[in-house]
């Protein structure tokens, strides 16, 4: 079933696109990230033009996190307070991506810059959840129940002033280190086209020491803010924002968050993490093949109005 | 609907056409071929072109998948059909005009990397070009270069000064880009022409098609020589649901943008609601 989308300006079979949204959709639910940084890869290769790629994955990750947090809004697994403060950072952040983000493009090197984030950070953090995943399932193994993880280390985070208190993360730490983190994680979130979640949930974990049961919670609420806040720059700066195609992608997206949720819940925790790390090495692999071998076309079109 | 119908009638009226051209009355001295000898009145050419189009307008609805036009039409003449190479046709359906950047890829420190870029100023965004035969046989460089036919012709004026020695690798490459997208082509010999007399063209519009005033031309040619052309409109629009999203993107950007969050939102929102129902139950 073809359907024409009025923005992009090409026509797309409605039922790939929903089942894009379903396969990212049941990644988003399983493994508690946005799924964006998978969509928008998804959605150069069909052919939609990356800038509406970019805007409206941004969309899209709207619906699923939204969905998302409400669950776990019900299970008390927000840290709301926590949430706001990297809102706040993360709102700055998305401001100054969307700024580099229209010099690159101006530049020519969009592309290459996004493709190198994409390696760098998939790799890096998809090496480290691997690893990190492995050693905690070998443990299992040997001496059945795993050890809860260390919290209140007195690291580098804890010394800094500006000291607040996160009471369901049961955290007293400046808010310097949230605010740089939310931040961080915005500025790539613009540049990506995605919500930020394979980045933002480690730093809550490894870096601000949050506990992993409001982690998920917290960062998928602070991303349903951050990406609303991107989708509506994007649309009001440049106009590249598809509802046709974000609906699309949500109906399918919506329904595969709820199946993977379920599904998530009857796997074990680390299984799931190395099945995640894995599909980030893989995105990652692929990207970097695309760098380093010679492409088909050496050649590139883009419409001198957009982009 | 009913403009169509009629031109469906006005088709069917012209398959009679070939009868009467052949009973036409005998001619008056050939002056068709040798245009040198009509110079008196130049204005005047003795074979011109009668066309039309099954359909001038395209409505771009949110089931569009590309579409079909057919432009017909006779060649009118007073005469008999002058001796000499026979009668071609070349039609053209050509797409609103945008400017576009091409880039090329080298490879730098181990990675491919954009380096040279050229800005095309004016490049349609759809063009096709059918013929009676194929275009090099008919068609000589100069009248080309004047009607600016042939798809390399078909862009023009590079923006500002280039930054790469060599711009034609840069259009041969939109022209081969183009082409995979269906969007540039070239049909030789997909214009039907009958006794020299009728022709029609089915020219198929790809789904990717944009939005704008499209233009049709039709060129005679006789010996290398093009004798007349016709040109004709078709307006490409996006209709209804399509239209109305297309203008609130453009015109109201920001309650779009609320709006498409909203769909979002609430979309998430049944999705959550919907499966703490299928549980419960």
């Amino acid at each position: 079933m073809q359907i024409y989308l009025p923005i992009a300006e090409v026509a797309v079979n409605a039922l790939v696109l929903t089942g894009l949204g379903g396969i990212v959709g049941l990644m988003s639910g399983l493994f508690g990230v946005g799924g964006g940084f998978l969509i928008t890869p998804l959605l150069f290769f069909i052919g939609i033009p990356p800038a509406i790629a970019v805007a409206t994955g941004a969309n899209q990750v709207v619906a699923s996190s939204f969905s998302g947090v409400l669950a776990h809004v019900k299970r008390k697994a927000v840290d709301f307070r926590m949430g706001w403060v990297l809102l706040a950072g993360g709102l700055v952040g998305s401001s100054v991506g969307v700024l580099i983000f229209n010099l690159l493009s101006r530049l020519g090197q969009v592309d290459l810059v996004v493709q190198l984030c994409y390696v760098i950070f998939l790799g890096l953090i998809g090496a480290m959840m691997l690893q990190e995943s492995l050693r905690a399932l070998h443990r299992a193994r040997r001496s059945g129940p795993i050890k809860p993880m260390r919290r209140h280390q007195h690291g580098w985070v804890h010394k800094w002033p500006l000291k607040m208190k996160f009471r369901a993360s049961g955290l007293y730490i400046s808010a310097i280190p949230v605010l740089m983190v939310g931040a961080a994680v915005g500025v790539l979130g613009a540049i990506m086209g995605v919500g930020g979640g394979f980045i933002m949930v480690p730093a809550m974990i490894y870096l601000l020491g949050m506990p992993t049961k409001v982690v998920i919670g917290t960062s998928l609420f602070q991303i349903t803010f951050l990406s609303a806040y991107t989708t509506l720059m994007h649309a009001v700066s440049s106009n590249t924002v598809d509802v046709m195609l974000a609906v699309l992608l949500i109906v399918g997206g919506v329904i595969g968050a709820q199946v993977g949720t379920h599904l998530g819940a009857r796997l074990r925790a680390e299984q799931l993490r190395i099945l995640l790390a894995l599909l980030v090495l893989g995105v990652c692999g692929k990207l970097a093949l695309d760098l380093f071998l010679r492409p088909d076309e050496l050649y590139s079109i883009t419409q001198g109005g957009k982009a | 609907m009913i403009r169509q119908s009629c031109h469906a009638l006005l088709a069917l009226a012209m398959l009679a056409l070939p009868l009467q051209a052949q009973e036409s009355p005998p001619p008056t001295p050939a002056e068709g071929a040798t245009s040198a000898t009509i110079e008196a009145e130049p204005e005047t050419t003795p074979e011109r072109i009668v066309a039309g189009l099954s359909r001038d307008d395209i409505d771009i609805t949110t089931s569009f998948d590309g579409s079909e036009i057919i432009i017909y039409g006779a060649v009118k003449r007073e005469s008999r059909i002058p001796p000499g190479q026979p009668l071609d046709v070349i039609v053209t359906v050509e797409g609103p005009h945008r400017p576009v950047t091409v880039r090329h890829k080298e490879r730098r420190l181990g990675i491919w990397v954009n380096t040279g870029r050229v800005n095309i100023g004016s490049a349609p965004n759809f063009y096709v070009v059918a013929t009676t035969r194929p275009l090099h046989l008919i068609l000589p460089p100069e009248e080309d270069q004047r009607y600016r036919i042939s798809i390399p012709l078909a862009m023009r004026a590079f923006a500002g000064p280039t930054e790469v020695e060599d711009v034609v690798p840069y259009t041969e490459a939109l022209i081969r880009l183009r082409r995979a997208a269906d969007l540039y082509r070239q049909d030789d010999g997909s214009v039907l022409l009958a006794e020299q007399t009728l022709f029609r063209a089915d020219i198929g519009l790809p789904a990717n098609l944009i939005e704008g005033f499209y233009s049709t031309r039709i060129f005679l040619l006789r010996d290398g020589k093009v004798i007349d052309t016709f040109r004709a409109p078709i307006d490409v629009r996006k209709v209804g649901l399509e239209r109305w999203l297309y203008r609130l993107a453009l015109e109201q950007p920001f309650i779009y943008g609320i709006m498409s969050l909203a769909i979002a939102m609430a979309a998430g929102w049944a999705a959550s609601a919907a499966f703490r129902l299928i549980k419960r139950t």
